[in-house]
Protein backbone atom coordinates (compact mmCIF):
# COMPACT_ATOMS: atom_id res chain seq x y z
CA UNK A 1 0.00 0.00 0.00
CA UNK A 2 1.31 3.36 -0.98
CA UNK A 3 0.05 6.15 1.03
CA UNK A 4 1.13 9.44 0.02
CA UNK A 5 1.37 12.49 2.42
CA UNK A 6 -1.15 14.61 0.44
CA UNK A 7 -3.74 11.46 1.00
CA UNK A 8 -3.41 11.48 4.41
CA UNK A 9 -3.68 15.22 4.51
CA UNK A 10 -7.69 15.02 2.68
CA UNK A 11 -8.47 12.43 4.70
CA UNK A 12 -8.03 14.06 8.08
CA UNK A 13 -9.84 16.61 6.84
CA UNK A 14 -12.47 15.13 5.90
CA UNK A 15 -12.86 13.40 9.11
CA UNK A 16 -12.32 16.83 10.44
CA UNK A 17 -15.41 18.24 8.95
CA UNK A 18 -17.60 15.64 9.93
CA UNK A 19 -16.65 15.51 13.38
CA UNK A 20 -17.58 19.64 13.41
CA UNK A 21 -20.84 18.79 12.39
CA UNK A 22 -21.65 16.15 14.34
CA UNK A 23 -20.96 18.45 17.01
CA UNK A 24 -22.61 21.23 15.71
CA UNK A 25 -25.73 19.34 15.69
CA UNK A 26 -24.95 18.38 19.22
CA UNK A 27 -25.14 21.45 20.20
CA UNK A 28 -29.23 21.92 18.36
CA UNK A 29 -29.41 25.25 19.58
CA UNK A 30 -33.05 26.59 18.62
CA UNK A 31 -32.81 27.27 14.56
CA UNK A 32 -34.66 29.86 12.64
CA UNK A 33 -37.04 27.50 11.66
CA UNK A 34 -38.00 26.28 15.16
CA UNK A 35 -39.15 29.80 16.06
CA UNK A 36 -40.64 29.97 12.91
CA UNK A 37 -42.66 26.86 13.45
CA UNK A 38 -43.63 28.86 17.26
CA UNK A 39 -44.77 31.67 15.24
CA UNK A 40 -46.78 29.91 12.84
CA UNK A 41 -48.37 27.79 15.48
CA UNK A 42 -49.33 30.87 17.80
CA UNK A 43 -50.60 33.11 14.87
CA UNK A 44 -52.40 30.58 13.72
CA UNK A 45 -53.10 31.03 10.13
CA UNK A 46 -52.95 34.55 10.70
CA UNK A 47 -50.59 37.39 8.31
CA UNK A 48 -48.01 38.79 11.14
CA UNK A 49 -47.38 42.12 10.75
CA UNK A 50 -45.47 44.79 12.57
CA UNK A 51 -46.25 47.41 14.06
CA UNK A 52 -48.22 48.67 17.62
CA UNK A 53 -46.38 46.41 19.82
CA UNK A 54 -43.06 47.53 21.34
CA UNK A 55 -40.37 45.48 22.59
CA UNK A 56 -37.94 47.02 25.12
CA UNK A 57 -34.53 45.34 25.83
CA UNK A 58 -30.69 45.79 26.56
CA UNK A 59 -28.45 46.59 23.30
CA UNK A 60 -25.47 44.26 25.08
CA UNK A 61 -27.00 42.63 27.90
CA UNK A 62 -23.57 41.48 29.63
CA UNK A 63 -24.94 38.85 31.57
CA UNK A 64 -27.02 36.31 29.84
CA UNK A 65 -28.45 35.00 32.84
CA UNK A 66 -30.86 37.90 33.52
CA UNK A 67 -31.61 39.90 30.53
CA UNK A 68 -34.73 42.45 31.42
CA UNK A 69 -36.92 42.88 28.93
CA UNK A 70 -40.55 45.00 28.43
CA UNK A 71 -42.71 44.80 26.10
CA UNK A 72 -46.24 46.84 25.40
CA UNK A 73 -49.07 46.77 22.60
CA UNK A 74 -51.13 49.66 21.94
CA UNK A 75 -54.73 48.45 22.55
CA UNK A 76 -57.83 49.94 23.99
CA UNK A 77 -58.26 46.87 26.31
CA UNK A 78 -61.97 46.96 26.38
CA UNK A 79 -64.10 44.04 26.48
CA UNK A 80 -64.05 44.01 22.39
CA UNK A 81 -60.69 44.50 21.46
CA UNK A 82 -57.84 43.59 23.77
CA UNK A 83 -54.46 41.75 23.39
CA UNK A 84 -55.06 38.54 23.92
CA UNK A 85 -51.53 36.94 24.50
CA UNK A 86 -47.89 37.91 24.04
CA UNK A 87 -45.49 35.54 23.16
CA UNK A 88 -41.40 35.79 23.97
CA UNK A 89 -39.12 34.07 21.74
CA UNK A 90 -35.49 33.82 21.73
CA UNK A 91 -34.53 32.65 18.51
CA UNK A 92 -30.65 31.90 19.56
CA UNK A 93 -31.66 29.64 22.69
CA UNK A 94 -31.87 25.65 23.29
CA UNK A 95 -35.51 26.12 23.47
CA UNK A 96 -36.92 29.20 21.64
CA UNK A 97 -39.95 29.81 23.73
CA UNK A 98 -39.30 32.09 26.71
CA UNK A 99 -42.48 33.18 28.04
CA UNK A 100 -46.34 33.50 27.03
CA UNK A 101 -48.69 36.15 28.44
CA UNK A 102 -51.76 36.16 28.79
CA UNK A 103 -53.86 39.35 29.31
CA UNK A 104 -57.39 40.42 30.03
CA UNK A 105 -59.20 43.48 29.79
CA UNK A 106 -59.39 43.74 32.96
CA UNK A 107 -55.36 44.59 32.26
CA UNK A 108 -56.18 48.22 31.35
CA UNK A 109 -52.68 48.29 29.41
CA UNK A 110 -51.12 45.23 27.46
CA UNK A 111 -47.51 45.97 28.96
CA UNK A 112 -45.28 43.83 31.12
CA UNK A 113 -41.81 43.34 32.36
CA UNK A 114 -40.06 40.31 33.33
CA UNK A 115 -36.20 39.01 33.11
CA UNK A 116 -34.84 36.16 30.82
CA UNK A 117 -32.17 34.62 29.83
CA UNK A 118 -30.02 34.54 26.46
CA UNK A 119 -27.98 31.41 25.76
CA UNK A 120 -26.03 34.11 23.25
CA UNK A 121 -25.97 36.73 21.04
CA UNK A 122 -29.41 36.86 19.25
CA UNK A 123 -32.75 38.07 18.21
CA UNK A 124 -35.79 38.61 20.49
CA UNK A 125 -39.21 38.03 19.40
CA UNK A 126 -42.51 39.06 20.71
CA UNK A 127 -45.50 38.08 19.24
CA UNK A 128 -48.98 39.80 20.37
CA UNK A 129 -51.93 38.35 19.51
CA UNK A 130 -55.23 40.40 19.89
CA UNK A 131 -59.02 39.36 20.36
CA UNK A 132 -60.18 39.75 16.74
CA UNK A 133 -57.09 37.02 15.70
CA UNK A 134 -54.59 39.67 14.04
CA UNK A 135 -51.34 39.03 15.12
CA UNK A 136 -48.01 41.55 14.98
CA UNK A 137 -45.13 41.16 16.16
CA UNK A 138 -41.07 42.88 17.05
CA UNK A 139 -37.65 41.95 16.73
CA UNK A 140 -34.68 43.06 18.79
CA UNK A 141 -31.30 41.80 18.58
CA UNK A 142 -29.56 41.71 21.64
CA UNK A 143 -25.61 41.18 21.81
CA UNK A 144 -24.90 39.32 24.65
CA UNK A 145 -21.24 39.20 26.44
CA UNK A 146 -21.19 36.08 28.80
CA UNK A 147 -24.52 33.64 28.01
CA UNK A 148 -26.56 32.54 30.36
CA UNK A 149 -27.67 28.82 30.07
CA UNK A 150 -25.10 27.07 31.78
CA UNK A 151 -23.61 23.51 30.09
CA UNK B 1 -35.57 26.17 47.76
CA UNK B 2 -38.57 28.71 46.97
CA UNK B 3 -38.91 31.03 49.61
CA UNK B 4 -41.93 33.10 50.17
CA UNK B 5 -43.14 35.73 46.70
CA UNK B 6 -42.36 39.25 47.29
CA UNK B 7 -45.41 41.15 45.71
CA UNK B 8 -45.60 44.93 45.17
CA UNK B 9 -49.44 46.04 45.50
CA UNK B 10 -50.50 49.60 45.72
CA UNK B 11 -52.63 50.30 49.25
CA UNK B 12 -55.09 52.39 47.71
CA UNK B 13 -55.67 53.20 44.36
CA UNK B 14 -59.08 55.36 42.88
CA UNK B 15 -61.74 53.47 40.59
CA UNK B 16 -60.17 53.15 37.49
CA UNK B 17 -56.56 53.41 38.32
CA UNK B 18 -54.57 51.49 36.28
CA UNK B 19 -51.66 49.96 39.02
CA UNK B 20 -49.09 48.08 38.52
CA UNK B 21 -47.67 45.22 40.24
CA UNK B 22 -44.55 43.67 40.79
CA UNK B 23 -44.06 39.99 41.63
CA UNK B 24 -40.79 38.40 42.39
CA UNK B 25 -40.19 34.69 43.84
CA UNK B 26 -36.86 33.32 44.69
CA UNK B 27 -36.39 29.92 42.87
CA UNK B 28 -33.51 28.67 41.25
CA UNK B 29 -35.68 27.89 37.58
CA UNK B 30 -33.31 25.16 36.62
CA UNK B 31 -33.34 24.95 32.76
CA UNK B 32 -32.56 21.12 32.10
CA UNK B 33 -29.74 21.91 30.42
CA UNK B 34 -26.89 22.58 32.57
CA UNK B 35 -24.73 19.92 33.64
CA UNK B 36 -23.99 19.04 37.51
CA UNK B 37 -19.98 18.31 38.87
CA UNK B 38 -20.61 14.72 37.41
CA UNK B 39 -21.11 15.47 33.99
CA UNK B 40 -24.74 14.33 34.50
CA UNK B 41 -27.65 16.82 32.82
CA UNK B 42 -29.59 18.78 36.02
CA UNK B 43 -33.06 17.51 35.79
CA UNK B 44 -35.62 20.74 34.83
CA UNK B 45 -37.48 22.33 37.77
CA UNK B 46 -38.84 25.40 36.59
CA UNK B 47 -42.27 28.08 37.92
CA UNK B 48 -44.01 27.03 34.91
CA UNK B 49 -47.45 29.07 35.24
CA UNK B 50 -47.99 32.16 37.24
CA UNK B 51 -51.39 33.77 37.75
CA UNK B 52 -52.92 36.66 38.92
CA UNK B 53 -56.80 36.66 40.41
CA UNK B 54 -58.74 39.56 41.35
CA UNK B 55 -61.86 38.48 43.47
CA UNK B 56 -61.68 35.37 42.14
CA UNK B 57 -61.51 36.23 38.26
CA UNK B 58 -57.71 36.11 36.95
CA UNK B 59 -56.73 39.12 35.52
CA UNK B 60 -52.97 38.35 34.01
CA UNK B 61 -51.48 34.90 33.81
CA UNK B 62 -48.33 33.73 32.30
CA UNK B 63 -47.10 30.75 30.85
CA UNK B 64 -43.26 30.38 32.03
CA UNK B 65 -40.08 28.11 29.92
CA UNK B 66 -36.70 27.48 30.79
CA UNK B 67 -35.49 30.75 29.34
CA UNK B 68 -36.74 32.51 32.14
CA UNK B 69 -34.59 34.01 34.21
CA UNK B 70 -33.62 32.59 38.19
CA UNK B 71 -35.81 34.09 40.38
CA UNK B 72 -38.56 35.26 38.10
CA UNK B 73 -39.60 38.80 38.11
CA UNK B 74 -43.03 39.87 36.67
CA UNK B 75 -44.18 43.34 36.43
CA UNK B 76 -47.77 43.89 34.99
CA UNK B 77 -50.97 46.10 35.23
CA UNK B 78 -53.97 46.25 36.85
CA UNK B 79 -56.87 48.31 36.35
CA UNK B 80 -59.18 48.22 39.13
CA UNK B 81 -62.65 49.67 39.76
CA UNK B 82 -63.30 48.05 43.03
CA UNK B 83 -61.62 47.48 46.62
CA UNK B 84 -60.44 43.58 46.99
CA UNK B 85 -57.95 40.87 47.32
CA UNK B 86 -55.24 39.62 44.81
CA UNK B 87 -54.33 36.00 44.90
CA UNK B 88 -51.13 35.08 42.75
CA UNK B 89 -50.39 31.35 42.19
CA UNK B 90 -46.99 30.07 41.27
CA UNK B 91 -46.98 26.80 39.69
CA UNK B 92 -43.96 24.65 40.11
CA UNK B 93 -42.91 21.91 38.13
CA UNK B 94 -43.28 19.72 40.64
CA UNK B 95 -46.45 20.41 41.28
CA UNK B 96 -45.99 23.06 44.53
CA UNK B 97 -47.89 25.86 44.94
CA UNK B 98 -46.80 28.86 46.09
CA UNK B 99 -49.04 32.10 46.86
CA UNK B 100 -49.64 35.16 47.89
CA UNK B 101 -52.63 37.18 48.70
CA UNK B 102 -52.75 41.57 49.07
CA UNK B 103 -55.54 43.75 49.28
CA UNK B 104 -56.07 46.51 47.73
CA UNK B 105 -58.88 49.26 49.11
CA UNK B 106 -60.02 51.36 46.09
CA UNK B 107 -61.93 54.74 46.62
Amino acid sequence: MNISRRKVLALGAGLGAVVLTGFKANIAFADEAKTQAAIDAFANGATVESGKITLTAPEIAENGNTVPISIEVESPMTADDYVQSVMILAEGNPNPGVATLHFTPMSGVAAATTRMRLAKTQNVIAIAKMSDGSVVMDKKLVKVTIGGCGG
Amino acid sequence: MASKPRVKVPKKAAAGDIITIKTLISHAMESGQRKGKDGNLIPRKIINKFTADFNGTTVFSADLEPGIAANPFIEFNVKVMESGTFNFVWLDDDGTQYSSSNEIAVE
